[in-house]
């Protein structure tokens, strides 16, 4: 299993290689650069710029210069962000974003595996047909409907929450944003978990267990959920990279300073810099996840082995 | 033995199953009794309820059926047990084995975690003991290492020994009554005969009465002491074993004893010419390898096999699974990639790619074991069989097509406005008939007939074994007959190859082969299915 997960970080360094090289390609293909927006810049000024950040320099060295400052760890300068450089906003704004994805996405499984599994215990049956309702509607509405009534009646109408504001972290803060990042994927995880649970029930060694007199406990919790579990599982890797690393339209209503807002306010502005850390860390990200799935894959299921 | 109390009864047993296309009734008010320490056989046909009335009798039905009647179990009506109550009697006193020993297994927990569990939970015994016991078990359906067995997970193990695991967790608490839902359906003959011989054994030292679940004569003649034989969930006859087979009564029954297919085939003319040869035809499988995982692990699925298939013969191609037989057909007809050389008429066909192969498919045709499988569900028939058409012979009009596909479907006894259905309205022989028609509207020289009996039941077997013989003397066809199933090969094939592990182990002319086999293998593989089909060539 050790060299697996070894041979797989291995094969993380090109693909990683492939996805910088693209990305830093690809955005300069859209027109314009960062110092060209409706800022009126002189151009003698936007010149000067330009030169001090190397952006009039052939490309494939600027290319260069790129990968050989990321392989010392260094992201760059925000173009757009003068103050601060690529690196120090990660460093704010990701542990923020994780905290809220992390959270979320807990509370997602585990709310969403009970409601699955108790639909599919009760499959065309009245908690049944509850849960699919939530679970469409957690689907369909979108969170920018969600989070403005969040707001709306905890924080306006009752003053149980605050309205917004990350309040340097405090609970209370987060209890809003972690709600309208969850009820997504409460609804899918729920979905996924009724099908893969009703599937499992019809099983063979379901109906081996039933017939050996085993308890509703085991035959349902340690036989049926078992294998239930392995969509849940691949499904959270993915996810996981999403959640965790911030949501534009849940940082931006609730004005949370993580580092979701940079993923489209970057692209816009052609803050190049920021784009391209961004890229590579939802790319990590997926990576790292993927690799966790296949070892959980593994660790659940004795027929995956390998080596 | 006849002279023992009754423990287990059922009376006016009923079980509808609610669908979408209304109520289905399975089983419609049958009465069936257990003795202690007999075995009884309840026979019939796939539909015939048999698997229902012993699962409603267990309350394993699907969500969607439910059962009426009486099940009585030493004087307590199983049907309206509470929960709690019935799981002190199933896994206890009534245990239950099933047909698919390949998924009747948690793949997720070991053996000794799977043997454990039920014997702590009816006994009571501490982890130690429980697995002292389950050990003990392990030895008692001879498996062997049990020690190590013990951490091994499903898919170690073979289908032979899930069947043995399956059966020490059945009889982990002694109990009263097994009941064995097609035990040996799914396995090799060999390991058919070893499982049957393991669960005799057992019942001498136990003394549990055995209910078989069987569409198979040979286990009922062998073992049973009753029989009950259903058809449409009735049971339309009843009665000691023997007298059963030496004077049926129900014509259903008459018609079930004279289902094995007979005759056999006459050889081709010496002089007939050679349509499909393969000289040391080998395949080769690469397990693993890639990317810093080492060296592929080498698999020789078919090694070195040479064969002769003339005009108008029939070779018989029998081994147990994993064999090479279906790979071997594979090859020959070049879905696979092989080396060796393989001629087809007087051309090479050893290095010909899709493309050359293409035109030459129209007379090499396949047909395959699974009927429910291999007929795309979203096409009517007509467009099933005649896709063929469109490729070999696109100059055709709708309208000929549409006559070829009736022609087609009356050579294989259907009637043409089949054509116009889907498959999933037919039953399991009809669809095999259709995907006859399927190979037959093209015209082929050769057919390579993969397993083509082995998901029908008896009967049918027989008719698809009939029309196949027909087809042959019609056209003048050549068939390469992949089975595992000697009773049918017998009937079918002028000479047999006997494979095993990708080799040729014997071959020669059936006759040959069946009064005088010469290799170890082959004279275990005869025992073992004569064993077991014996009574039903007799009687």
């Amino acid at each position: 299993m050790l060299r697996y997960v070894f041979r797989r970080l291995l094969t993380a360094i090109p693909t990683l290689f492939v996805i910088v090289t693209m990305a830093f390609f690809l955005i300069r293909l859209a027109p314009g650069g960062p110092f060209n927006q409706e800022r009126g810049l002189s151009p003698e000024i936007k010149a000067n710029l330009e030169a001090q950040f190397g952006l009039n320099d052939p490309l494939w060295l600027q290319y260069v210069h790129y990968l050989g400052n990321l392989l010392r760890g260094n992201f760059g300068p925000s173009y757009n962000m003068p103050d601060f450089t690529v690196g120090e906003l990660f460093r704010e704004g990701l542990p923020i974003s994780v905290q809220l994805g992390a959270s979320a996405l807990i509370l997602a499984l585990l709310l969403g595996s009970v409601l699955g599994t108790v639909a599919a215990l009760n499959q065309n049956k009245l908690a049944d047909y509850s849960v699919i309702a939530l679970a469409t509607a957690g689907s369909t509405i979108p969170t920018f409907v969600i989070a403005p009534v969040i707001q709306l009646l905890f924080g306006l109408t009752w003053k149980l929450l605050p309205i917004g504001g990350w309040g340097d972290g405090a609970l209370i803060n987060k209890i809003g944003p972690v709600l309208t990042l969850a009820l997504p994927q409460i609804a899918i995880v729920a979905r996924l978990m009724r099908g893969s649970m009703i599937e499992s029930l019809r099983s063979h060694h379901i109906r081996t267990a039933r017939a050996l007199g085993l308890s509703d406990w085991s035959v349902v919790v340690k036989h049926a959920l078992r294998g239930a579990i392995l969509p849940i599982v691949s499904f959270t890797g993915p996810a996981a990279a999403a959640l965790l690393t911030g949501s534009i339209i849940v940082e931006t209503i609730f004005s949370i300073p993580g580092i979701g807002r940079h993923f489209v306010v970057a692209a816009l502005n052609r803050d190049y810099t920021l784009v391209m850390g961004t890229v590579v860390v939802i790319a990590l990200f997926t990576i790292i996840f993927n690799l966790i799935v296949d070892v959980m894959y593994a660790v659940i299921d004795p027929r995956v082995r390998y080596d | 033995m006849a002279a023992s109390e009754t423990i287990l009864s059922v009376k006016d047993l009923r079980v509808r199953f609610r669908t979408l296309d209304g109520v289905v009734e399975a089983v419609k008010g049958i009465n069936i009794h257990v003795n202690a320490g007999e075995t009884v056989a309840v026979v019939g046909e796939s539909g015939s309820g048999k698997s229902q009335t012993m699962m409603a009798a267990m309350s394993l039905l699907a969500s969607n059926g439910e059962a009426t009647g009486v099940v009585d179990y030493r004087g307590r009506n199983l049907l309206t047990l509470s929960k709690s109550e019935l799981n002190q009697v199933r896994g206890r006193k009534i245990s239950m084995i099933f047909q698919e020993p390949m998924t009747s297994l948690d793949p997720l927990y070991s053996i000794g975690n799977q043997l454990i569990e039920p014997i702590r939970r009816h006994r009571g015994l501490g982890a130690a003991q429980a697995r002292e016991e389950a050990l003990k078990l392990l030895r008692l359906v001879h498996i062997p290492d049990p020690e190590r067995r013990m951490k091994s997970y499903p898919h170690e193990l073979s289908g032979g020994q899930r069947q043995r695991v399956m059966i020490a967790m059945a009889l982990a608490n002694d109990p009263d009554i097994l009941i064995a839902d097609e035990p040996t359906t799914a396995l090799d003959v060999t390991i058919q005969a070893q499982i049957l011989m393991l669960l005799a054994e057992l019942q001498r030292k136990l003394g549990m009465a055995i209910v078989f679940i069987t569409h198979d004569l040979g286990i009922v003649r062998r073992f049973a002491d009753r029989v009950y034989v259903m058809r449409y969930g009735e049971v339309v006859e009843e009665g000691e074993a023997e007298a059963i087979f030496v004077n049926p009564q129900h014509a259903y029954t008459k018609m079930l004893l004279a289902a094995e297919p007979t005759g056999t085939k006459a050889p081709p003319l010496p002089n007939a010419p050679v349509l499909l040869e393969g000289r040391n035809v080998e395949v080769t499988f690469k397990i693993g390898g890639g990317f810093l995982a080492g060296e592929p692990l080498i698999l020789r699925a078919v090694d070195h096999i040479s064969i002769r298939l003339q005009r108008n013969q029939t070779i018989g191609i029998v081994g147990e699974s994993g064999s090479g037989k279906s790979t071997l057909g594979r090859a020959l007809l070049r879905l696979l990639p092989s080396d060796g050389l393989i001629r087809f008429g007087d051309r090479d066909i050893s290095a010909a790619d899709r493309q050359a192969m293409r035109p030459l498919r129209r007379e090499l045709q396949l047909v395959f074991q699974d009927p429910f499988g291999s007929l795309s569900p979203r096409m009517t028939i007509g467009q099933v069989i005649t896709e063929g058409l469109l490729v070999h012979e696109p100059t055709l009009s709708g309208r000929q097509r549409d006559l070829r596909a009736v022609e087609a479907l009356r050579e294989v006894g259907l009637d043409p406005n089949a054509r116009n259905r889907y498959p999933h309205e037919f039953s399991g022989g009809q669809r095999q008939r259709i995907a006859i028609a399927r190979a037959m509207i093209l015209k082929p020289k050769v057919v390579v007939l993969d397993e083509p009996t082995s998901a029908l039941d008896r009967s049918v077997q027989k008719q698809i074994v009939e029309l196949l013989r027909k087809l042959q003397a019609d056209h003048e066809l050549s068939y390469l007959f992949i089975s595992h199933d000697l009773a049918v090969v017998r009937a079918m094939a002028d000479y047999i190859i006997v494979m095993k592990q990708g080799k040729i182990v014997e071959e020669g002319p059936t006759e040959t082969i069946f009064s005088n086999p010469q290799a170890t293998y082959t004279q275990t593989l005869m025992a073992a299915a004569i064993d077991v089909t014996r009574f039903r060539l007799s009687a």
